[in-house]
């Protein structure tokens, strides 16, 4: 946990240096950036310039011609994305998007507003890509690529957690993320990229996860849970790994294998699927539903996305079900299709169980799994006794991903009011597609970086605090890994009454099971409050 | 800095008109050679720009979602915020242009006894809105100059415009309305610090030259009474390409037009080209519903994957002994 305390860490001050933003280099204070890639795991990926360095290091060991290496690179990025090569030339600098960055709020630093962050890159574009920026230089906002400049961009991409709130404010739809991503490409061309990224992009690729659990180990540790649920419910589900002919291969991210609390969501899950009946599948080798390639580059997102259609395809099952995550569903919703497919060799997702066509996810032929439980409850195929969750004061957390690169957001309202009876908003400005970053996405949840999560969560810190101190809150949901992993230092220090859950972990205590034995404990092995009367759908 | 070599540059642009045309008597150069000069350039750099852009392909679906996507047909979709057809997108893309929907959300943040207050904050998004409707009426009015007859609604609307019939000729509310907005638009870069901090020369050059603008139009209305007919005479002469330059049209008028003409020569290259950029910005002129339908990457190409085959003869003896099924037993 963070030394500072809290009030300390708030004394923020907005007010810009004295020089300007050009002339003023940056510095890395220790946690506010994240570790180097070890040389191991870019050698496994087959990418350039493996080496030992640290950000606080005054040599970088860049390549020779790495300057030219990212010109050439960037000239590729405004040929192939009209995104990058837009958002280079039609910003303002109107300031709509300034305070709208949780970074920016909870640093001060304006090199956080994303029109300035976004500027970092646009001076060198304007250098390198313009007339008027090649003739004017400073005078038109323009200047060299240099050794500074690139610790600039490492900083500040490093900074920035791809959430896309700025986005829903601009006036042109300029999306910071597109911009971060172009940035942490071209950085990747060189080799100065972060190992709480690319040492889980390693992992995935050759082991099929983030985390880097291997099969044997994968199995069992999901029988470890079906030990706790036993122990709860009476009841234990029988999952199967990588079984040829199953209708459904489900994937979800790995953290929620690992880690509480995501690992109570897990034992929602295989509750869920045990009580319905589904004819699912769980795969070692496309165990890994989240994909930090896409914190990296297009290319590594779409090195890691293959496994899961390519697994999907070995195993014949007819479609795909995505557990609660967040960064995952951007790649599934609006890249996986378009990377690696067309899907045709899966069917159109149709509920086994209430006969509901997914139509949304038609071509894509993956459904996330509150969509899917949304429709069970909406159709009566479960008994729900939300009481068993009466010790709770839920709040919802809408994870950015979800939230503004899908537009997911009465599915997990729905289920939420049908599995407690205790739910309460934030403030407006802070959920839906106002909603505010964890402070630690987009690859940035590191220890190390500590300081800037928890400057960086304080808005959705501050928004939980406000209904724990209104409502007695006391249980935030969301449905994403990287949340659970790290909101719940979060809380720790700003909100520290509050733990952090999953959605389909409430599902989980809710769900009346055939057959199961009197509950007396939730999925956390914590008491449950009142008797266990009266709930129904 | 940027401030002072913006005005000053304003500056020197209305000297050179000033120069040019009262003291060294180029009346041609002025009045037909540099507006078809700063013409061509709008309209081949306007065209070249958004030619540029548009060689760039959209790879990918980065629609940003600002509502409920449409999925159960028992949800209540957003569809104006979450397109998922055609229509959809248009009136979102109607809502950002004509009304700057997204400016419209703005709020404030403010971090008060350790917590944060968000409060409204809609003045950005009304001058916005005036200063570009005010321009855009400015613009119209101006067409009675090179129409004939002059359309009825230029008639029209110049009578609304006068409405208030104060003073003579009438001062019109939108001339005072552009004045107003983008004076407003300069102040807040200037006195909200972090504004100032990110603004460049080329935020304040437009600005001032707008401004600029504006002021000398008013002056030739107003003040420095020039010769109407003579305005319309060589404006005709210009749009119908047979330019006469009529003599005694006035000083003041000869100014106004010359900024008129930087303006429009240098909008293709400036961040103005955003009036352009903002129908192909993909985050909100796509739809949102990329799971329904295939968006296809023009530039896909085959990556390095890690195979299944290769996983499994990395682990197959653990996977065997964990009871997993294997493809190949040894």
């Amino acid at each position: 946990m963070l030394k500072t305390k809290p009030q300390e860490l708030l004394k923020i001050d907005y007010k810009p240096p004295e020089t300007s933003w050009m002339k003023t280099p940056v510095e890395f204070k220790p946690g506010t950036w994240c570790y180097s890639a070890l040389p191991k795991n870019l050698k496994i990926l087959g990418l350039p310039n493996p080496r030992d360095w640290q950000p606080s290091d005054e040599d970088w060991k860049l390549p020779p011609g790495w300057k030219e290496t990212i010109i050439r690179g960037f000239k590729e990025r405004l040929d192939r994305f009209r995104s990058f090569k837009l958002f280079m030339d039609i910003c303002v600098r109107c300031g709509a998007c300034a305070d709208k960055c949780h970074f920016y709020i909870g640093s001060g630093d304006p090199k956080n507003m994303p029109v300035l962050r976004a500027e970092l890159i646009r001076s060198v574009y304007r250098r390198y890509f313009t007339a008027a920026g090649k003739i004017l230089g400073e005078l038109f906002g323009a200047r060299d690529l240099t050794e500074d400049v690139l610790k600039e961009w490492f900083y500040y991409f490093y900074q920035c957690t791809e959430c896309r709130r700025c986005s829903v404010f601009c006036p042109y739809g300029i999306d910071q993320a597109e911009i971060t991503m172009m940035g942490r490409e071209l950085l990747n061309l060189v080799g100065c990229n972060i190992n709480w990224i690319m040492e889980p992009v390693a992992n995935c690729y050759r082991m099929g996860n983030h985390l880097g659990i291997q099969p044997h180990t994968f199995k069992d540790m999901i029988e470890f849970f079906l030990d706790d649920i036993e122990n709860i419910t009476g009841i234990r589900p029988e999952p199967t790994f990588n079984r040829k002919g199953a209708e459904i291969l489900f994937v979800t991210p790995s953290g929620d294998v690992f880690a509480d609390p995501g690992t109570y969501t897990l034992m929602g899950y295989l509750m869920l699927f045990h009580e319905i009946g589904l004819d699912y599948t769980w795969s070692t080798y496309a165990s890994e539903g989240g994909n930090f390639g896409l914190f990296a580059s297009h290319e590594l997102m779409k090195r890691l996305n293959a496994k899961i259609y390519a697994e999907a395809k070995r195993l014949g099952v007819k479609w795909i079900l995505g557990g609660e995550c967040g960064h995952m569903w951007r790649v599934i919703h609006q890249y996986m299709d378009t990377m690696n497919g067309p899907a045709d060799f899966l069917e159109e997702p149709i509920s086994p169980i209430t006969g509901t066509k997914f139509e949304n996810a038609k071509s894509t032929k993956m459904v996330h799994i509150i969509e899917f439980t949304a429709d069970l409850i909406r159709n009566n195929k479960i008994k729900l006794d939300p009481s068993r969750n009466d010790h709770l004061r839920v709040t919802f957390h809408d994870s950015c991903n979800p939230a503004r690169a899908m537009g997911l957001f009465e599915e997990p309202r729905y289920v939420l009011r049908h599995v407690c009876n205790h739910f309460y908003e934030m403030p407006e400005e802070t959920i839906r597609e106002n909603t505010f970053c964890c402070g630690g996405g987009a690859g940035l949840g590191t220890d190390e970086n500590m300081e800037m999560r928890m400057r960086g969560g304080f808005p959705r810190a501050n928004a939980v605090q406000y209904v724990h101190e209104k409502y007695g809150v006391n249980r935030l949901a969301c449905i994403c890994a990287i949340d659970r992993a790290t909101l719940h230092a979060l809380m720790d220090y700003w909100v520290p009454d509050v733990q952090v859950t999953g959605i389909h972990e409430l599902v989980g205590n809710a769900l009346v099971m055939k057959g199961e034995k009197k509950r007396e404990v939730d999925l956390r092995g914590e008491p449950l409050s009142g008797a266990e009367e009266g709930g129904d759908v | 800095m940027g401030i002072g070599f913006s005005l000053f540059a304003v500056v020197i642009l209305a000297c050179v008109a000033l120069a040019g045309v009262g003291a060294a008597r180029f009346h041609y150069l002025f009045g037909v050679v540099i507006p078809y000069i700063s013409g061509g350039i709008f309209i081949l750099g306007f065209i070249w720009r958004v030619v540029k852009w548009a060689a760039s392909p959209v790879p990918f679906h980065i629609t940003t979602t600002c509502g409920q996507q449409k999925s159960l047909p028992w949800i209540k979709w957003s569809r104006f915020e979450n397109p998922a057809d055609t229509l959809g997108v248009v009136v979102r893309m109607a809502l950002e242009v004509f009304l700057f929907r997204s400016l419209f959300r703005n709020m404030k943040s403010e971090l008060k006894d350790q917590k944060l207050a968000y409060g409204s904050a809609k003045w950005l998004w009304l001058a916005g809105l005036t200063f570009h409707y005010a321009f855009l009426t400015v613009l119209v009015r101006h067409s009675r100059f090179f129409t004939e007859p002059i359309p009825f609604f230029v008639k029209w609307i110049e009578e609304l415009d006068g409405l208030f019939a104060i003073a003579v000729p009438t001062v019109y509310m939108t001339d005072v309305a552009l004045v107003l907005a983008v004076t407003y638009l300069f102040l807040r870069r200037v006195v909200i610090p972090q504004l100032r901090y990110i603004s460049l020369p080329a935020d304040y050059f437009p600005l001032f030259l707008i401004l600029g603008i504006a002021i000398t139009g008013i002056i030739t209305r107003h003040f420095s009474k020039v010769d109407l007919l003579g305005v319309k005479n060589l404006a005709m002469g210009l749009f119908t390409f047979k330019p006469v330059v009529p003599d005694g049209i006035g000083l003041a008028f000869f100014v106004h037009l010359f900024l008129v003409c930087v303006l429009v020569a240098y909008f293709p290259f400036s961040k103005l080209m955003h009036m352009g950029g903002i129908f192909l910005s993909p985050t909100r002129n796509m739809t949102g519903d990329s799971r329904r339908k295939r968006h296809v990457n023009p530039w896909n190409y085959p990556v390095k994957v890690h195979t299944y085959e290769e996983y499994e003869n990395e682990f197959r003896d653990k996977m065997i002994q964990a009871g997993l099924p294997v493809e190949k037993r040894e």
